[in-house]
């Protein structure tokens, strides 16, 4: 198919239609409405199911609904409005059942802003609903690449039962590129052995996240906690970029990684030896490969668009034994290129070392840019 | 006697749309003679193959246990959206909540409302019994006036703590709601009337005119402190006169309807 | 005369709650204070002479616990049944 200028959330919700999706259940917040909208138009068009909710709170709950026939079902948010679907997130991971959800992360806390962000990091990676769950979370860098994850998703949601989170920002979101979409294929409802569709021709089925008697609980969530180590073992997904020869790598997702690869590059044109690493899936967090490079490389930077959330998981996997430095932009600034490779440089020239906070020294390096 | 136990004297049997289970509730709860009328027109509509329930939170918290259909248990008070959601994608399936007075009246308000405007082409069984019976005897958005709850210990006071809502009557207001009545389970009689209540909710759903709810007037027997019986006439004497039984709305093409 | 009846009581589902007792027209049904089920109640049953198979005792019932038969007849009509 040809390449065609699209809108990153427009390209979204086309991609998902055309995968099989059966259903969407959303409520407008900027900066998605564009895949509440196009939804309203195309589903109805393909004779599939679209409702604009009362809530995000309802939105979940028709998602859990619709999820739990074996439907290929989706919702889209940005962050105030994933805040309020916790509640049906964790009823979903409870209930074992399959769903897409695109979340579109804004400028926070509170209402924060509208603007692009990652402090969602941690709500959407770590839980955030209540219980012992892990949803997987992909996070593209560009328009194409979230396009080319809509299948994807589907694809991960119903082989292990679980949420599958595309977590980007308002601006893939926004941005228009050119994009090549997949093909028109048709709704494939598979016969899934749990699916509730009414009792016909065999017994009753019974969906439920409600487990009363502990041991029963325990043993759930340990079949939860067993396809998440699957998922683990088989599901990571990451890029590198120049890190064969590199003396240190930056790391970043999304479009913190992306606007990171425009400064190593630049770096790279300085004679700077420097590599990128930028993990795709986010939860499960590829450890074992950041351990690996961190043998091999001085250090890591890690950039990103919060304060340093997911900085812990590359910590937890470099366990001390190389320094790391941390660079960030919060409450919806994106930082440009030229301020990640004045980052290189340093990192490139400085002395560092392991056992520095490296919060407490962005910190100080910000109230210089924050002044 | 025993020789007119013969199947060609049969009058009445536990309908086929239950399973074997005992239910949880206490003894004399009208909560079960709701699930039973519900799963005899099941049984008469012949719908229990193409149905799925959603439960709600509170005491009918495991309503999936007894009626022999596919059912989901959803969060406290987002049945209807749940329902939504399973009905937009089945759309021949029949879809039915059972709520009560706290899932449905309170947490779950926003869901309800805008099922009902939305017209959602499912079916709602609310059961209003003034209280909160699996937390313990609460104060329920539809507990009345100077009533004693466990959280309104000197009675419900209107000026702290509201008034109580009277549900069938404010969904009726909304143009997508099709069929909405509020009928009691006091009595035989009663009993009746809130059957063929059920069984027309349930034809309105199957021929897709739109949103439908029957409210029933329900005992708490433990958390009012009466006897089963005395229960029945202390629904009778204070909650219909607050809560009037009647038929709140029907559509055109449901007063059409012949059943 | 009126039609002879007779109702089966399921001990598995039976409490002892006494509705059909109260609702019963012609009051032949009270609680056997000499059984207990096998969940801890006093289970309903006939005392004397009288039920006509109307029904209303499952029609009342919250565990659908009875099972009513009635002796067919020209004038017998099912009630509960019919809805």
């Amino acid at each position: 198919m040809a390449r065609e200028l699209w809108e990153g959330n427009q390209a979204i919700a086309e991609a998902a239609s055309r995968v099989g999706l059966e259903a969407y259940f959303g409520y407008p917040i900027t900066p998605q409405n564009e895949i509440l909208e196009w939804m309203s138009r195309r589903l109805p068009e393909l004779g599939r199911a679209f409702v604009q909710a009362e809530s995000e709170l309802g939105a979940i709950n028709m998602v859990y609904g619709a999820a739990c026939t074996g439907a290929r079902v989706m919702t889209s948010s940005s962050s105030p409005g994933i805040s309020l679907m916790m509640e049906g997130l964790s009823y979903i991971a409870g209930t074992e059942v399959p769903m897409v959800l695109v979340n579109v992360m804004r400028g926070g806390p509170g209402l924060g802003n509208i603007a692009p962000s990652q402090a969602d990091y941690n709500q959407i990676c770590k839980g955030g609903g209540h219980g012992d769950y892990h949803p997987i979370v992909l996070a593209p860098a560009s328009v194409q690449e979230a396009v080319d994850l809509m299948p994807v998703a589907f694809d991960l949601a119903e082989k292990y039962l679980n949420i599958c989170c595309i977590l980007i920002d308002g601006s893939i979101g926004q941005m228009m590129e050119p994009v090549e979409l997949p093909e028109m294929r048709p709704v494939q409802r598979k016969d899934f052995p749990w699916a509730v569709t009414g009792a016909k021709g065999r017994p009753r089925r019974i969906l439920s996240s409600i487990y009363l008697d502990p041991p029963e609980e325990e043993k759930t969530n340990l079949r939860l906690l067993r396809r998440w180590q699957e998922v683990q073992e088989k599901e990571l997904r990451y890029k590198e970029y120049f890190t064969d020869d590199a003396d240190f790598i930056v790391i970043g997702f999304g479009t913190a990684g992306r606007v990171a690869l425009s400064a190593v590059r630049a770096a790279r044109a300085q004679g700077i030896k420097v590599g990128l690493f930028r993990p795709i899936t986010v939860a499960p967090f590829p450890y074992k490969r950041v351990a690996e490079l961190a043998q091999r490389v001085g250090a890591f930077l890690v950039v990103e668009m919060n304060a340093g959330q997911m900085l812990e998981d590359v910590r937890l996997a470099v366990n001390g034994s190389i320094p790391i430095e941390f660079y960030g932009r919060l409450g919806g600034v994106v930082p440009f290129p030229d301020e990640i490779l004045s980052e290189i440089q340093r990192v490139a020239k400085a002395k560092l070392s392991a056992d520095a906070d490296p919060i407490a020294n962005w910190m100080k390096r910000m109230e210089m840019v924050a002044r | 006697m025993a020789t007119l136990m013969v199947p060609e004297n049969l009058v009445y049997e536990r309908p086929r749309s239950f399973t074997d289970a005992p239910t949880h509730y206490c003894p004399g709860c009208t909560h079960g003679v709701a699930h039973r009328l519900i799963a005899e027109v099941l049984d008469e509509m012949g719908l229990a193959e193409r149905t799925i329930g959603v439960a709600p939170v509170g005491c009918a918290v495991f309503a999936y246990n007894y009626f022999d259909t596919d059912f989901v248990e959803a969060a406290h008070g987002r049945a209807p959206a749940m329902a939504t959601g399973i009905k937009r994608v089945l759309p021949d399936s029949i879809v039915f909540t059972y709520q009560g007075d706290g899932d449905l009246a309170s947490i779950g308000m926003g869901e309800i409302v805008h099922a009902a405007a939305r017209g959602e082409n499912i079916t709602v069984f609310f059961i209003n019994n003034a209280n909160y019976g699996m937390t313990g005897g609460q104060m329920a958005p539809t507990t009345l006036p100077g009533m004693k709850t466990t959280s309104s210990p000197d009675g419900r006071d209107v000026e702290t703590q509201g008034y109580p809502i009277r549900m069938a009557e404010m969904l009726a207001t909304l143009d997508g709601a099709a069929y909405v009545v509020r009928r009691s389970l006091h009595d035989p009689a009663n009993i009746r009337k809130a059957k063929k209540a059920i069984r027309i909710a349930f034809e309105v759903q199957d021929r897709k005119l739109g949103f439908s709810m029957v409210e029933l007037l329900s005992t708490c027997p433990s958390n009012w402190n009466l006897s089963p019986v005395e229960s029945l006439k202390w629904l009778e004497e204070h909650m219909i006169p607050f809560f009037p039984l009647g038929d709140y709305k029907v559509a055109p093409a449901v007063a059409e309807l012949k059943i | 005369m009126p039609a002879k009846g007779w109702i089966q009581v399921n001990d598995l589902y039976c409490k002892g709650c006494e509705l059909c007792v109260a609702a019963c027209p012609p009051k032949v049904l009270a609680l056997n204070m000499e059984r207990l089920t096998p969940k801890g109640y006093h289970p309903v049953h006939i005392v004397k002479d009288g039920c006509t198979g109307c029904a209303i005792c499952a029609l009342v019932c919250p565990d659908a616990a009875i099972t009513v038969y009635r002796e067919v007849t020209k004038a017998a009509v099912p009630v509960a049944a019919g809805g």
